[in-house]
């Protein structure tokens, strides 16, 4: 009966050795892989001028409806295509990335900084500070996001700033609403007990202490806040409030396409597969940033 | 005399409110201490010990000034700490008194190297130069068994015993008088207790330190203090010099503790007869019973335990608190 | 003999590679015994018990050989169905924490409940019946109004005889109860030692009592196997562990524990720290720490020898 017993222990070994040699590939797979579409997608939104091929914004009537050129009655000169008025998808995605990008890092900064420092600040300080923060929260997350959008068009006029008050003004609220939860939590632990005992003062206890643990969870909200950031512009933009025609946005570009989705798929389909891509690409590279900022996981 | 003590306490009182609702209302309150008074010597131990429940982390909260006292004072030096103020508690009683808590695993941020969570104390309290506080850390850490060079590392790299040690680095890093040990052994291994325990010992001899050491573990206790207080609910059942109190233990209670630590072999029937073995648990600190509050689990109690408040009556070097001794 | 441990391994297989959690032990439990196994946390005393159950967290950590012989079935070889209705029935466990091992959402009743429905064939007008009796079994004081109670309406220490209830709702042959008492205080814990030996009593159930405390096992175990870093270096009646302990280890570390009625200035202290289980010294695993030590002990790992009916040590001192 022992004798069953070695060829056990030998076959589980090289399987487990198997299946740690597939994860390290993907590991690294899963860091590469999105970084380089980012990078990609940073240098198509900078150097949007030199690298599209075509005007994103010069109609073309006579070429409307191109197919992508891998499918019968593409041509070469519209690699993905041509919209209903026949501008080309390519140069557009282009152009695109830089309204679409633009905006959801600004927004994400703005309101990621904001929450984050009121969140600390409530769950610290507790007490009516933190009653009257967290009912502004509350106010915040119930007020009609549309409704300040349309007053904000009516005030400042649609585009680019717009957009970016509209998603900044509410959009703090759920930070600060979790980074609250996060701090209350960590204010209760012993090392910050071990802190107020050595005299540091509350400033110290919230930059020095508090922030660093909670980083982890505020990459995470950031990077799911890509993809929601760039839907939101679209949106906005959809409903005449955001970013002005002609100028491409990949959120714009999707509605554009929406009554076309059975006899021109592709002019929906590609800007909705870059949003994806940046949104999976985003929500990758925030895992890998947040396993390095933490010592603990960093040695592993 | 009196210039021996370092910190005394007066009658001290902690309620926490009990809230419910949408408006906060406060429903009742948890009685966490009902009037406690000690005291601790320059250089001297004392424990407080009792079951979780009983108060004994509050009354650590209260010294180290986490919380604010619902009534009672401590006493630092003979200057009444509610009488001082803030910038005089950051000057004057902060450096003094320091806190080893009982998890060496959350008691240190794990963001921040082993030379920042020792040098904390002297960054905030010092004015110093990082490098003299890296260069006063890597003695702090000398002196624990640790090793300066451990100082560019982080607290998950080292075992429980040796975070135990860097505690206890970071405690003594700006000279202080009294530590407040809470649990300090009971986190870690058998193997490793004895070593932390005689660190303890060393340290006090060598600076004259002050401990007021927090245990659930009397054979602990024992061996770390000179006097000994035993909580129950929230108040002190019984107070005094170690010796004596284990030698002749007053209350029924501190006797039921003394026999539930002892070493009773499984052969050793006449131990085991003589051994007490409480009924039911600690009532709830929110609701405590009246008359003696230690009444309902006690083999002795009379009539008069479950009516009369007992008075603390001084025998000898102890204080005890029951009708037994009126 | 209720149970046979024969040359168990238990390796976790890591990223960094394979940790021999538990690397070779032998021991035995007869009926109505209690078996301590006593050791510093990593020793392997926690994998031991999981290992027997088969609760082992897959598919890092694994059996790799030796046999778990209970009642005469070896469990090792026993597929994931057979184990699971072996499970509960015929051996179960107490685990340390009994905050978490109840669920906070059911009644006691409906818990103990599960279990009983699990393994036995009763109709379900039997079960409450069944439930009350296990309740009174673990002293719960008014077991009818219980059953309707959930979790947090309990204190701690009714809450860790509830999940003793459930472990004995079948009254399995072999209880595991892995540090059982920790958590507890030390009054609490005199209450359910000696509630342990009443059920002891009344069922036969043979237990295995994991621990670090030697004044627990002390009171309540009638053998022990004392662990270091995946071995068991002495087995032997608790008595003997006590008051002749053989192997340097067991000797160190009774003499470190603080002892109530004996006022020493100063403890006896093993310096350093208990070997990496990733980085295991070559000889005999205390040898670092060994104050006796050999030079055999630097180069080979000592074998365990019997000396006497009961007892047996793993080092070169003893003969």
């Amino acid at each position: 009966m022992l004798s069953t017993l070695p060829t056990a222990k030998t076959k589980t070994k090289k399987q487990y050795r198997g299946v740690t040699r597939v994860t390290r590939v993907i590991q690294k797979l899963a860091f590469w892989v999105p970084l380089i579409i980012m990078i990609a997608m940073i240098i198509l939104a900078i150097f949007a001028n030199f690298i599209a091929p075509h005007d994103p914004n010069l109609p073309k009537i006579t070429d409307r409806y191109t197919p992508p050129v891998f499918m019968e009655g593409g041509k070469s000169e519209y690699l993905l295509g041509t919209d209903q008025i026949g501008r080309d998808i390519l140069s557009r995605l282009i152009y695109g990335a830089r309204v679409s990008l633009s905006v959801s890092l600004l927004v994400i900064l703005i309101t990621a900084a904001i929450g984050t420092m009121l969140g600390i600040a409530a769950g610290y300080s507790g007490g009516r500070a933190d009653a009257i923060i967290m009912r502004v929260v509350d106010m915040a997350l119930s007020f009609p996001g549309l409704l300040l959008a349309m007053l904000l068009a009516v005030a400042i006029g649609p585009g680019f700033t717009t957009v970016v008050l509209a998603l900044s003004i509410l959009g703090w609220a759920g930070y600060a609403r979790m980074i609250r939860g996060e701090a209350l939590r960590i204010s209760q632990s012993d090392f910050v007990a071990q802190a107020r005992v050595n005299g540091a003062s509350g400033w110290r206890i919230m930059t020095r202490h508090i922030f660093p643990n909670i980083i982890n969870s505020l990459i995470v909200l950031m990077t799911l806040q890509v993809g929601m950031m760039i839907l939101a512009e679209a949106g906005l933009s959809y409903l005449g409030l955001g970013i002005t025609v002609p100028t491409p946005s990949w959120g714009a570009m999707v509605s554009d396409g929406r009554a076309n989705l059975d006899n021109a798929w592709w002019i929906s389909l590609f800007p909705g597969v870059c949003i994806g891509l940046v949104v999976l690409s985003g929500n990758f590279l925030g895992d890998w940033i947040r396993d390095k900022l933490d010592p603990r996981l960093r040695q592993l | 005399m009196a210039s021996k003590i370092l910190l005394e306490a007066k009658d001290i009182v902690k309620h926490y409110p009990v809230t419910r609702g949408l408006l906060q209302r406060t429903v009742g309150w948890v009685r966490a201490l009902d009037g406690v008074s000690f005291s601790v010597e320059h250089g001297k131990s004392l424990s407080i010990v009792g079951e979780s429940g009983a108060g004994k982390t509050t009354i650590a909260r209260q010294i180290l000034l986490l919380e604010k006292l619902t009534s009672g004072s401590i006493f630092f030096e003979g200057q009444d700490l509610n009488k001082m103020t803030p910038a005089e508690i950051k000057a004057v009683y902060r450096p003094k008194v320091h806190y080893v808590q009982q998890n060496p695993w959350s008691s240190m941020n794990p963001r921040m190297r082993v030379r920042d969570v020792v040098g904390e104390p002297l960054f905030v309290n010092t004015k110093q130069s990082k490098k003299k506080v890296y260069e006063e850390v890597g003695t702090l850490l000398e002196q624990v068994g640790i090793g300066a060079e451990g100082m560019n590392r982080y607290p998950h790299e080292f075992s429980g015993g040796q975070r135990q040690r860097i505690a206890v680095a970071r405690a003594l890093a700006l000279n202080p008088s009294l530590l407040v040990l809470d649990e300090p052994v009971s986190a870690l291994d058998v193997s490793i207790r004895a070593q932390i325990m005689n660190l303890f010992k060393d340290l006090q001899d060598k600076f004259n330190l002050a401990f007021i050491v927090i245990a659930h573990n009397l054979a602990t206790v024992r061996y770390m203090s000179h006097t000994v207080a035993i909580m129950y609910l929230g108040q002190l059942v019984e107070y005094g010099d170690s010796e004596a109190l284990f030698e002749h233990p007053l209350h029924p209670y501190t006797r039921a503790l003394i026999s539930a630590s002892q070493l009773t072999l499984p052969e050793d029937s006449e131990g085991k007869a003589k051994q007490i073995i409480l009924t039911g648990e600690m009532p709830s600190p929110l609701n405590p019973p009246p008359g003696c509050r230690f009444h309902t689990r006690c083999s002795e109690a009379s009539d008069k335990c479950s009516r009369d408040v007992p008075e603390m009556h001084k025998i000898g070097k102890q204080q005890v608190k029951c009708h037994h001794y009126d | 003999m209720v149970l046979q441990v024969e040359d168990l391994h238990t390796s976790f297989f890591t990223k960094m590679g394979e940790v021999k959690a538990v690397d070779g032990i032998s021991f035995h439990v007869r009926e109505r015994e209690t078996f301590g196994i006593v050791g510093e946390s990593g020793c392997g005393k926690s994998v031991t018990g999981l290992s027997i159950m088969r609760l082992l967290p897959e598919p890092s950590g694994q059996i790799v050989s030796g046999k778990i012989i209970l009642e005469g079935k070896n469990l090792v070889e026993l597929s994931k169905k057979h184990m699971r209705a072996y499970r509960g029935k015929v051996v179960s466990m107490i685990l340390q924490d009994p905050m978490t091992s109840l669920n906070p959402v059911y009644t006691i009743g409906d818990q103990v409940g599960e279990a009983v429905r699990m393994h036995q064939d009763l109709p379900e007008n039997m079960v409450e019946a069944e439930v009350i009796d296990v309740l009174r079994l673990l002293r719960i004081p008014a077991p009818e109004v219980r059953l309707k109670e959930y979790p947090f309406q309990l204190s701690g220490g009714m809450k860790q005889r509830v999940v003793g209830a459930i472990a004995m709702s079948c009254r399995p042959r072999l209880l595991i109860a892995d540090e059982p008492t920790t958590a507890l205080d030390a009054t609490i814990q005199a209450q359910y030692i000696a509630l342990f030996e009443d059920i002891q009593e009344k069922t036969n159930v043979a237990i295995i009592f994991i621990t670090h405390d030697f004044g627990v096992v002390a009171r309540i175990c009638d053998r022990v196997g004392v662990m270091y870093a995946g071995k068991i270096i002495e087995t032997a009646p608790t008595r003997d562990i006590f008051k002749n302990p053989k192997h340097p280890y067991t000797i160190a570390l009774i003499k470190s524990v603080p002892q109530l009625d004996k006022k020493d200035d100063r403890l006896f202290s093993i310096e350093g720290q208990p070997p990496s289980m990733m980085n295991l010294p070559k000889g005999c695993r205390f040898c670092p720490r060994c104050h006796v030590a050999l030079d055999i002990c630097k180069e080979q790992e000592p074998p365990e020898v019997k000396i006497s009916e009961n007892r047996s040590v793993s080092c070169w001192r003893v003969k």
